[in-house]
């Protein structure tokens, strides 16, 4: 914490003429005397005021003027809690977390008074007891972003990272995630790590972890159990499969999608049951597997972002289109309406992104079933055209399937997108 | 047995009022604050602790936390969202229960931040879905008049209030979410030294100031009283759950004594070495019991329990010595482990007793070594739940030294308290990041004060010649819950004697009898006075329709009122010529003056289907006819 932490002008000035800062214990003289303990201050508030926590706990602004004295009392320096080391037991099998931030490891941020991941792994671990009694964890943090500050650049950094694990001894890994875009972190790493020997688990929480109904507790219990339990190799997302703390549902990380806002249960399997369903002492298997369509390990950890998603809706304006050709932007995946339709205005751009060379797939709006575009005229038209059906894919996994598939093999990107590389369609 | 002198003890009472909004919205989502009894959703959660914003546990939160119960929600869309399932972050504060905050402290003159951080205080009892209650401080300071006497307000909160308990049983916790997000206003006052009588009327005081708002509600259980209590040296006690303000002074005065009585049993143990006791000292006695008679120790191993004993030096006398009636350390002991659903413990100064025979006890004092100064105490549970308690009930007998230990307690109808938790500390408060600050502008300022309401003397001296009502009247009124329903009842029925003496004293005596006041819907009220305004009913009847209503004899107003309409004038004639023919002897012998006894048999059968003066002039007119004869 800094010394002043958010205080700027007058605010900023009366605490330093008054030789107080932040964190100090004070004697305040208002209306009446009483101890404050100075917090930081939100960035986007005003200077007329600095925040105090009185005794009783509550926090409140104190206006400038109502501030008769002020005087530094003492700056106990909270001692933190130790977590307690964590006994190993040597017949469990070890699991490592790592931790790339996200609401599962927040706490507040003084900065703007939301929350900001800030828990180590080690502190996120310690917090949940049950978990050494399922395996011995080790816990180590990657980075702390949230999910939409997560780029193709950190997925990268993630699979190098695992790919550097694949002979160690851990019996899988889990891996604290914001769950805004965990689905397409998941499918990331499902096509760059094809064949990774262990289990990979993704596991994030819609409440934050420093209030006492987070359900992070349960998602991570779960996420281990299934790693112990189950022999299955593959990405998977581990979140809570009902409003209940129960079950612990378990996805693959090619067909999920987070499909509600802030409800414990918003991530749910396209078109299908959760993969597993990891209960107190069971595990209910709806997948047969394999996840991975080809055995061995054979990673190829690389990308190329240069690959747009178009929504395709009534007015959509075909110059936004044309401005992403002129981007040369090398692969489009739309997200069409229906079956898998875009309307007869894009024809011609369509026609002038394949004499560019531009891979061009089509995926559905409806989220759930097949695109088909031999039914309507105007499917066929496109096909033509040269759009390439992407059967059941999710729009979100073919957009991270595309910028892998350039990445790793350009010109044979209308093949790769069509060969099933971890059951991201249903055959 | 003796009783404390109140006088000598120090006693000091504060009172903290916990008020109800009667606002449309709950406090940070839009549901309506409804009481249902159906709840179509059910769904279970578990809370754990999580950290202060200070990197500290709260002891309150930790207590509660070491019992760790399921907890099932019952909840309907009608009156719960996602905000209350905690499955959605909170909305914006809602404008009018922040008014009504703001006239509240207005009218106590307290001083209002103008910027306010809504805080998370940590409750993990399951009453939170969230673990926290949401709270924040509007106001420090200011002052109210009671009696001429000015007691001063330390703070008032607008907060959330907890979800209702259905059952708690010994793994599970049940609650509605009803009234989960309501808003209440919290006010703290100073604490006095004042007799009973006066905190009493201090509480009957400020819930008169509330009450003349208009912004409040009313009925049972929209008010809360805790009661902070102390004497002088020991620990603040606060009592929690003061629903009725009879109640109020027998627990003041329980805790005075009990208090004392703690004070005294501490001077007692001052020279006993307490700090040596330790939890590894503890023998398993699980199969040293095996054979004992007791049926609750046989029960205990039936069960699977372990038993545990532990001796303490020079102890002996300490559990049972009762300086005042009912007001024992054991007993202490006892209420601390209830709450990990253990029964109780035994101590060495009721024993023999409960089957443990006097050979029990001479071996077991053998086996943990004790000399006959020694004292020891025996305690059975599961395995999972068992050290806490042991560890919970050799903390408080350290404490027990220090007399008083601060203290959140429940106050029970019987007039006593039982322990409930230790006091919560700053640690339990964490902001609500889902919410920025609260900041309040002149305008808000300006609305409050010009809001405020006038004294309960005016309000009750308007209300005495609006109406035309008595002074003892008007407070009934104005005091109970139906307040509202007495004037939007007057609109239309112009007999407000009746009408307040009908909601004021019908009901109550009708519930006094045993009857069930919560079937008496208010809607039904209205119909009755309604059925009553168009000649519907008769006068009489409106107490036969609440009778029958809270009785469960009928549902509502209108199912009686259509048994009535068969009965016309032409069965009224039918009935009272039968009365006359039947003592037709009387009515020669007395005349006119037969009225009143044939009256008395009429109204036996016919009380509240036709008004009693239809029969009385009817019934007059046929004897005076027959008498004409």
């Amino acid at each position: 914490m800094s010394e002043y932490r958010g205080y700027n002008g007058k605010a900023l000035e009366f605490l330093k003429q008054n030789k107080v800062k932040v964190g100090d214990t004070v004697t305040l003289t208002t209306d009446s005397d009483q101890t404050a303990t100075i917090m930081p201050r939100y960035e986007h508030s005003d200077d007329a005021h600095i925040v105090v926590k009185f005794k009783s706990g509550y926090n409140v602004g104190l206006r400038l003027d109502t501030i008769k004295k002020i005087s530094f009392l003492s700056n106990d320096i909270p001692i933190q809690a130790n977590s307690n080391p964590i006994k190993q037991n040597p017949a469990l099998p070890k699991i490592l977390l790592l931790s790339t931030g996200g609401t599962i490891a927040s706490r507040i941020d003084y900065r703007t008074g939301s929350v900001t991941p800030a828990l180590t792994a080690q502190e996120l671990n310690s917090s949940v007891p049950e978990l050494a009694e399922i395996a011995n964890i080790d816990a180590e943090v990657l980075f702390s972003e949230y999910s939409e500050n997560i780029t193709p650049e950190h997925w990268l950094k993630i699979a190098q990272k695992l790919d550097s694990l694949a002979k160690s001894d851990y019996k899988g890994i889990l891996v604290a995630h914001g769950t805004d875009t965990m689905q397409y972190t998941a499918a990331f790493l499902s096509f760059a790590l094809s064949g990774f020997p262990k289990p990979i688990v993704l596991v994030g929480s819609q409440r934050s972890s420093d209030r006492p109904s987070s359900d992070a507790a349960l998602n991570l219990i779960g996420a281990a159990k299934f790693i112990v339990r189950s022999n299955m190799n593959g990405v998977f997302v581990a979140m809570h499969n009902s409003e209940n703390d129960d079950d612990t549902a378990c996805h693959l990380g090619t067909r999920v999608r987070k499909n509600h806002t802030s409800k414990r249960n918003a991530f749910e399997t396209v078109g299908a049951k959760p993969a597993f369903i990891i209960s107190q002492d069971t595990l209910i298997q709806n997948f047969p597997g394999p996840y991975y369509k080809q055995k061995d390990y054979t990673p190829k950890i690389s990308l190329d972002s240069k690959v747009a998603l178009i929504k395709y809706h009534p007015g959509y304006d075909p110059k936004m289109f044309e401005y992403i050709l002129d981007q040369k932007y090398k692969a489009i995946i739309f997200e069409g309406t229906g079956l898998g339709h875009i309307g007869k205005s894009m024809y011609d751009l369509v026609k002038r992104a394949k004499q560019e060379n531009v891979f061009l797939g089509m995926t559905s709006q409806c989220l759930d079933g097949q695109v088909n575009m031999a039914v309507y005229e105007s499917g066929r038209d496109l096909m033509n055209f040269g759009i390439v059906p992407l059967s059941n894919m999710i729009s979100e996994i073919a957009l991270v399937k595309a910028m892998w598939a350039l990445g790793t093999d350009a010109k044979n990107i209308s093949n790769t997108m069509l060969v099933n590389v971890a059951s991201e369609f249903t055959e | 047995m003796a009783e404390p002198q109140i006088d000598k003890i120090g006693l000091k009472v504060g009172l903290e009022i916990h008020q109800q909004l009667a606002t449309n919205k709950k406090l940070f989502c839009r549901c309506k604050p409804l009481e249902l009894e159906e709840y179509p959703i059910l769904f279970s959660r578990k809370l754990r602790l999580a950290k202060s914003e200070l990197g500290k546990y709260d002891p309150a939160a930790l207590f509660e936390s070491s019992k760790s119960k399921q907890i099932q929600y019952f909840a309907n869309p009608q009156s719960s969202c996602l905000v209350e399932y905690d499955d959605e972050p909170p909305h914006k504060l809602d404008q009018d229960a922040k008014n009504t905050a703001l006239i509240i402290a207005s009218a106590l003159n307290s001083n209002i931040f103008d910027e306010s951080y809504v805080m998370r205080k940590i409750v993990i009892d399951g009453s939170n879905t969230s673990g926290f209650q949401r709270t924040m401080l509007m106001s420090q300071g200011g002052y109210i008049d009671v009696d001429g006497q000015k007691v001063g307000v330390q703070s008032i909160c607008l907060e959330e209030d907890a979800a209702k308990l259905l059952k708690d049983s010994e793994n599970t916790r049940e609650y509605a979410l009803d009234r989960l997000g309501i808003p209440l206003v919290e006010i703290a006052l100073d604490p006095v030294d004042g007799s009973p009588a006066f905190v009493k009327k201090i509480a009957l005081t400020l819930g008169r100031l509330l009450r003349v708002t208009r912004r409040v509600t009313r009925g049972i259980g929209s008010i809360r009283q805790d009661v902070n209590i102390s004497v002088t040296g020991g620990g603040i006690v606060e009592v929690k759950g003061v629903q009725q303000l009879d109640q109020l002074e027998k627990i003041i005065l329980y805790e005075a004594k009990r208090q004392h009585g703690l004070q005294l049993i501490a001077q007692k143990l001052e020279k006993i070495d307490l700090d040596s006791i330790s939890k590894d000292q503890s023998v398993d006695v699980t199969s040293f019991f095996s054979d004992c008679k007791s049926k609750v120790v046989q029960k205990s191993i039936k069960d699977g329990f372990i038993i545990k004993a532990l001796g303490i030096k020079n102890f002996a006398g300490m559990f049972g010595y009762e300086p005042y009636e009912a007001i024992r350390l054991g007993k202490e002991l006892g209420q601390q482990v209830r709450f990990f659903g253990i029964g109780g413990i035994f101590h060495s100064d009721e024993l023999p007793n409960y089957g443990i025979e006097q050979d029990n006890v001479d071996k077991l004092r053998v086996l943990l070594k004790l000399e006959k100064n020694d004292g020891f105490f025996i305690i059975a549970g599961p395995k999972d739940k068992i050290e806490f308690a042991i560890d919970a009930v050799i903390n408080r007998i350290k404490a027990a030294k220090n007399g008083v230990p601060a203290e959140t307690r429940a106050a029970t109808n019987a007039g006593d308290t039982v322990f409930l938790r230790p006091r919560p500390g700053s640690s339990r408060m964490y902001p609500e990041t889902d919410i920025p600050p609260i900041l309040v502008d002149k305008q808000e300022l300006e609305f409050a004060q010009k809001n405020i309401p006038k004294s309960w003397d005016e309000t009750i001296a308007d209300l005495q010649k609006k109406y035309g009502i008595n002074l003892q009247l008007a407070e009934q009124v104005f005091d109970s819950e139906y307040m509202e329903l007495f004037e939007s009842i007057c609109t239309k029925y112009q007999n407000p004697n009746f009408v307040a003496s009908v909601l004021c004293s019908t009901i109550t005596n009708l519930q006094r009898q045993g009857l069930d006041q919560t079937l008496l819907k208010p809607e039904y009220i209205t119909r009755t006075f309604d059925l009553l305004a168009n000649d519907k009913i008769a006068k009489e009847s409106v107490e036969i329709i609440f009778e029958n209503i809270m009785s469960q004899k009928i549902k509502t107003p209108d199912d009686f009122a259509q048994s009535q309409s068969s009965f016309g004038d032409a069965e009224l004639e039918k009935f009272l010529d039968e009365i006359i023919q039947n003592n037709i002897g009387i009515v020669q012998k007395q005349g006119t003056h037969s009225v009143g006894m044939l009256m008395g048999m009429a109204m036996k059968s016919l009380r509240g289907k036709i008004s009693g003066e239809k029969i009385s002039k009817s019934l007059e007119a046929k004897i005076t006819k027959i008498l004409e004869k």
